[in-house]
């Protein structure tokens, strides 16, 4: 909010503000990525009792500087029978998906790229942006395999959609809102007030509601985990069956913007997560900023509060990834019919009769 | 109803489990040798590239009969009766020039066959594993310590002896030697 204000008085127009705003998330963005895949190397190896990259630069930190240049080096390979436009096409698709969903994150209470009102919603629509550009990119392949896996990729995020919405409704109901923005700064000033424990209900209500708050959280990081086709919910790019699954064909740069979109989403689902339960760019305890005096450093803190939480369920996620086995077709749906939408939806229920009450 | 909620523990519970598992190899050390900077330490009798001292082979053609892929290539020149060609290690007098002794670990299949059966153990085995060529006629060693023109020089000396002994066959006509004949 602080930073669009001083862009618009610094550029005079509102337009060109929200330009440049646009593309601040990126500046987030990219490095992100890279040390995402820089972890995600280095924790596999770890919990394989290997090394992992350790050549370029101290602990391989410069490998995926160096990976990324030898990807923009590569040739751009186009099959013959693909359908040229809509596989051009794809990646880009993707990866503007991923990065529609933090317009609506809020990074601090100094930024957040549109404050609109609906962010929670304009999420949930954003994620089917991502099916789209997946499938479009599998179809254009004109390869079986591709194929294979963005249908199996599309399936998969339509069913866990509904857990992941469930549970967003039944914080909704608590919160009264879907702004995300709102939603972090009514989580303000202690981890006590954070969503999971209940948010800023009465006390009898909040020990009502931590159970179920508990349940709900641990549903919608399963489905988002889903959503972003991570192990164990991997079936759409299961390297084993599938080769790549929907980016087999891809190759260069456009295999890059696959690449740096599935690190963006686990980004964003950890993000909203964390601000959905979590208290986003909230510290669990009070500002060091407050207590000095130091209003402007703040916003710093937030920032950094926010970065820690995500890049810590980040790590749970390559964590999970690196342990569990992938789920076959049919266990991944019997998880989402049969487990996760039921139990989503007697826990908003219930959270929706605990709020009344 | 009591299966289901009892999949959910499980689930959930060996899901736990898995993680706590991998959570403590997180601190694990490594169990990685990285191999050109640290090598394995080789097991003792380990097989290896061959290496042929010159000084105690007496050129007798043990190993290189014992070859089962006929890798080694081995030729003798006898010496003159003047020629000092020096002694072994175990003492035993050496009689020929070796002029050829060629191995090729192109074909070597490293079964170790040709050690044994050397009288003066000077064809083994070393720790050297690392010797890939671009070109594979470059993995043809030649173990002679004899130069070129050493070995033109031997051949001639010895073609000499052999024509100056027909010589004096002739002129003596002495009962036939049967002519010595040189290995390969
Ligand atoms: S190791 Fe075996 S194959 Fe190699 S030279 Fe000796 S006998 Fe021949
Ligand atoms: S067996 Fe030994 S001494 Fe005889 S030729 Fe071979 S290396 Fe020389």
């Amino acid at each position: 909010m602080i930073i669009y204000d001083f862009l618009s008085e610094l550029f005079g127009s509102p337009v060109l503000a929200a330009f440049i705003q646009s593309f601040i998330p990126l500046i987030f963005l990219i490095p992100f990525a890279l040390f995402a895949v820089w972890l995600e190397r280095k924790v596999s190896a770890f919990m394989q009792d290997r090394i992992g990259p350790n050549r370029v630069g101290a602990h391989g930190w410069l490998q995926t500087v160096a990976d990324i240049l030898k990807l923009i080096q590569k040739e751009d390979i186009v099959a013959t029978n693909a359908n040229k436009p809509l596989f051009n096409i794809a990646p880009v698709l993707v990866f503007a998906g991923s990065y529609l969903a933090f317009a609506a994150i809020p990074f601090s209470s100094a930024f957040i790229g549109s404050g609109i009102d609906l962010g929670l919603l304009f999420i949930v629509a954003a994620s089917g942006f991502v099916v789209a550009g997946i499938l479009m990119g599998g179809w254009a392949s004109n390869n079986k395999y591709s194929l294979l896996g963005a249908v199996r990729s599309a399936a998969q995020v339509v069913s866990y959609e509904i857990p992941t919405v469930l549970v967003i409704l039944s914080v909704v109901m608590l919160t009264g809102s879907l702004s995300l923005y709102e939603l972090s700064e009514m989580q303000t000033s202690s981890f006590y007030n954070w969503v999971i424990f209940g948010g800023t209900a009465p006390t009898l209500q909040k020990i009502l509601l931590i159970p179920f708050m508990f349940i709900g959280f641990i549903i919608i990081y399963i489905s988002s985990l889903a959503e972003v086709n991570r192990t164990p919910f991997d079936i759409p790019e299961a390297e084993s069956e599938l080769v790549a699954g929907f980016h087999t064909e891809y190759s260069g740069m456009k295999f890059a913007m696959f690449f740096l979109a599935e690190y963006a989403n686990m980004f964003a689902v950890s993000a909203i997560v964390s601000a959905i339960f979590l208290g986003g760019y909230q510290s669990p305890f009070g500002y060091l900023g407050n207590t000095i005096g130091w209003e402007w450093l703040v916003p710093i803190e937030q920032f950094f509060w926010f970065a820690a939480k995500g890049i810590f369920f980040v790590f749970v996620q390559m964590w999970l990834r690196w342990t569990l086995p992938r789920l076959r077709v049919d266990q991944l749906m019997a998880l989402c019919w049969k487990y996760l939408i039921p139990i989503a939806f007697v826990n908003l229920l219930i959270i929706g009769i605990i709020v009344i009450l | 109803m009591r299966e289901y909620f009892s999949n959910i523990w499980s689930g959930l519970f060996t899901v736990l489990v898995g993680m706590k598992i991998t959570f403590k190899h997180l601190f694990e050390p490594a169990v990685t040798i990285q191999y050109p900077d640290e090598k394995p330490k080789l097991p003792e009798r380990a097989r290896n590239r061959l290496y042929v001292n010159m000084d105690d082979c007496i050129g007798c053609d043990q190993c290189s009969r014992a070859c089962p892929v006929s890798c080694i290539t081995i030729e003798t020149v006898k010496g003159l009766p003047t020629d000092d060609i020096g002694k072994t290690s175990n003492g035993k007098k050496k009689a020929l020039w070796v002029t050829k002794f060629d191995i090729d670990f192109a074909k070597c299949c490293y079964c170790q066959l040709c050690v044994f059966p050397c009288p003066t153990e000077c064809i083994y085995m070393t720790e050297t594993y690392e010797f890939a060529e671009y070109n594979r006629d470059n993995l043809n060693y030649s173990f002679v310590t004899l130069t070129p023109s050493e070995i033109e020089e031997k051949k001639e000396n010895y073609a000499k002896l052999e024509a100056e002994k027909a010589a004096q066959k002739a002129a003596a006509a002495a009962a036939p030697k049967p002519a010595p004949k040189t290995e390969e």
